[in-house]
């Protein structure tokens, strides 16, 4: 039983809640993610997005809530997403004391591949790694395992890919690299959920999904996210601007001052009072332009209006 | 031919185990070691012809003739006589002491009754405790009373020498009524390591994977659980394989163990013991939580099988109790196949039961390694 249904969603999943002992992990949320798109899957650590991920290709029983992945149940037909998914976990989990040909090899037989050694042959050439293909993957730097985990969970050609921090501590250019992947996957008609604490890769998903303690506070895309916060923002330039941040902190109209490299950024959601406190505060040395909220404003205000910081350092 | 998915995805386990088995270097060291030390301590601690022992003579008469019998038994260099007494309970209590291997007991009158021709009794009690001390001293001390005899009844008590022995001679072996030989012990052996390296090994197969944060991975891909365990499992029998070889060799050529059953019959209840052991290793893996729990639950159930068995003490001297949890022990079920075989040649019908014991046992424990396996990383 296949689902043949083009237009079916590959992720379809409702109310799903995760409990570990009496800590609720997930708190119900819900998910429909149509076939060959990019999504994105925000929040502050211990939000969930892991756990959520897991759930969704049968890695961990749900408390409570019920969905299909791939038309597939993930309760009770686990096996078939697993055939039909790649997942890549958060942290490392290949076998280190495995080559990078025999972690691949290893995969390839369990997904049945025909042509094991030519497959792994590309696979190895794509990554660039030919002539360290019998160095032990443990051996690798952090970025080049996460590349290793990349090639390994697609080398099936999987119909979902989950991505869970994928370029946690990869350099600029090789995330630049894996995200231009992650697009040529799409295009095959790959659908990829992909879990970040990046802005910008934020902005490349056709559509994010924000968690905070469990819960999803938001979903759309990066324009939506941003209209939807209702923010209005100022950037403060200069030598002033350290001294600027102080006095802006707690002011009424000031609802959000964070730092955006050296300026500073100072959001409100009434434009009014965010203007009069601006001109509250003394401008020697400092320049202000009006900027678009960046995205990561609006999740400081979406997380701010949530409530106080629920974050977990566990 | 189409080859089922199924073993293809054993094979692939089957070939990642292998690789990380092979690159373990102390591990897979302990696996050869292992059986090797343990052969050679026991081996050798029970083969080495103790000599010298010391003994308590109970005798009331010095005859010529006694004395002639008792500076053969010294001359022999098995027994060394500390004291003589003629008090049979003063050596009992050097004997419960342990302070004398042996008391040799010649009854009031011996030397008149053997001249009559009555075939008096001569009486060695050992302290049979410690077999392996012991067995050689009494079975060489017919041949060495006789030969002494042999040499002194000449002229009129000639006719005396002849066959049967002009005495009796009676040995007890005190606190080990089964009196186990070195014979018994090396068979033995091959269970006991079998045993102890099979189900610690397997016992950190799924650990491991848990331990190294590999299992996440592992729970992803498209295998169940008995492929997982199959292909995790086989690559241990070339393991069990290798050391019952190391084990049967060694105890033709360094223990001149007999071997009178059929080899075949042998390797094939091998072949079920070893699966026996690393089914419950797995199983074992499946309820530890880490790799320290593992040797835990192994050393737990290494215990009794090494004591309760019969490997250690002789089966039917242990209590009801004791007997009922060795019964639930592949081990014991596995000795009694490899004595029978080995020892006394025993037949397929003779170890139908035994055999059916582990097999049943193996069953059972794969059983219990399917319900606990994890599926999800709850
Ligand atoms: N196996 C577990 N047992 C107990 N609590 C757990 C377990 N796994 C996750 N949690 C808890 O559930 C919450 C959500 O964790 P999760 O790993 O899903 O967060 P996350 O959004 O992926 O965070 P991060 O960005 O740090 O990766 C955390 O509070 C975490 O402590
Ligand atoms: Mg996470």
């Amino acid at each position: 039983m296949i689902a043949t249904d083009p237009n079916a969603l590959a992720i379809d999943v409702r109310g799903l809640v995760k409990k570990f002992g009496d800590k609720t992990a997930v708190d119900g949320v819900d998910l429909q993610m149509p076939r060959g798109q990019v999504w994105g899957f925000l929040g502050p650590n211990g939000s969930g997005k892991t756990t959520m991920i897991r759930m969704i290709c049968g890695l961990l029983r749900t408390t409570a809530g019920e969905g299909t992945c791939l038309g597939f149940d993930i309760a009770r037909e686990v096996n078939e997403i697993k055939l039909r998914t790649g997942y890549m976990t958060q942290k490392f989990s290949f076998w280190t004391d495995l080559t990078i040909r025999e972690n691949l090899e290893f995969v390839a037989r369990l997904h049945q591949l025909d042509d094991m050694s030519a497959t792994i042959d590309r696979v190895i050439g794509n990554l660039g790694l030919m002539d360290r293909q019998k160095q032990l993957a443990g051996d690798l730097s952090g970025g080049w395992k996460q590349r290793l985990a990349l090639a390994a969970v697609t080398m099936h050609t999987p119909k979902l890919l989950l991505l869970d921090e994928p370029t946690a501590g990869v350099d600029p250019q090789a995330r630049r690299d894996f995200w231009d992947e992650i697009h040529r996957l799409t295009t095959e008609g790959m659908t990829v959920l992909v879990s970040t604490h990046y802005m910008d890769e934020a902005e490349r998903c056709d559509r994010i999904v924000y968690l905070a303690n469990g819960k999803k506070l938001t979903e759309g895309s990066v324009a939506d996210v941003i209209r939807e916060s209702g923010l209005f923002t100022a950037r403060a330039e200069g030598d002033g601007v350290r001294r600027l941040a102080s006095e802006l902190q707690g002011k009424p109209g000031a609802d959000h001052v964070a730092y955006f490299g050296s300026a500073l950024h100072v959001s409100g959601a009434d434009e009014a009072a965010m203007r009069a406190a601006i001109r509250d505060v003394s401008s020697e040395g400092v320049t202000w332009t009006d900027v678009r909220p960046s995205l990561e404003d609006a999740f400081i205000a979406l997380m701010s209006r949530a409530g106080e910081d629920h974050r977990t350092h566990s | 031919m189409q080859i089922p998915s199924s073993v293809l995805r054993i094979w692939a386990v089957f070939v990642k185990e292998l690789v990380q088995m092979r690159r373990d270097r102390l591990t897979f060291g302990m696996m050869l070691g292992i059986p090797i030390l343990q052969l050679l301590l026991f081996g050798y601690a029970i083969n080495s012809d103790p000599k010298d022992l010391p003994t308590a003579v109970v005798v009331e008469e010095q005859t010529p003739l006694v004395r002639t019998l008792l500076q053969a038994m010294e001359t022999s260099g098995y027994y060394r006589f500390v004291m003589q007494t003629d008090d049979p309970r003063e050596s009992s209590d050097l004997l419960a002491r342990g302070e004398v291997a042996f008391v040799v007991s010649f009854p009031a009158g011996f030397t008149e009754r053997l001249v009559r021709g009555e075939r008096p009794q001569i009486l060695i009690e050992a302290d049979a405790s410690d077999p392996s001390a012991s067995s050689n001293a009494i079975a060489q001390a017919n041949t060495i009373l006789n030969r002494a005899l042999r040499h002194d009844l000449a002229g009129p008590l000639a006719g005396l020498s002849a066959t049967p022995a002009p005495f009796e001679l009676v040995t007890h072996q005190n606190y080990n009524p089964e009196g186990i030989t070195q014979y018994n012990i090396v068979p033995g052996l091959l269970g006991v390591i079998l045993t102890m390296t099979l189900v610690m090994i397997t016992g950190m197969a799924m650990t491991r994977e848990v331990e190294r944060g590999t299992m996440e991975n592992l729970l992803a891909m498209p295998a169940h659980p008995a492929e997982v365990m199959l292909g995790k499992i086989l690559p241990y029998v070339a393991v069990g394989a290798i050391q019952t070889a190391v084990i049967l060799v060694a105890a033709r050529f360094l223990f001149a163990v007999p071997f009178v059953g059929s080899l075949g019959l042998l390797l094939f209840a091998v072949t079920i013991f070893v699966i026996a052991n690393l089914a419950l290793g797995f199983t074992f893996s499946t309820i530890a939580q880490s790799q320290l729990q593992a040797m835990q639950l192994t050393f737990f159930f290494f215990l009794p099988s090494l004591l309760l068995s019969g490997f250690m003490f002789p089966f039917r001297g242990m209590p009801p109790w004791a007997q009922t949890i060795g019964e639930v022990l592949p081990l014991t079920h596995f000795l009694r196949i490899v004595r029978g075989v080995m020892l006394k040649g025993a037949s397929l019908a003779d170890v139908q039961i035994p055999l059916f014991a582990i097999s049943l046992f193996t069953v059972v424990v794969m059983i219990v390694a399917m319900l606990r396996y994890r599926r999800t990383l709850d």
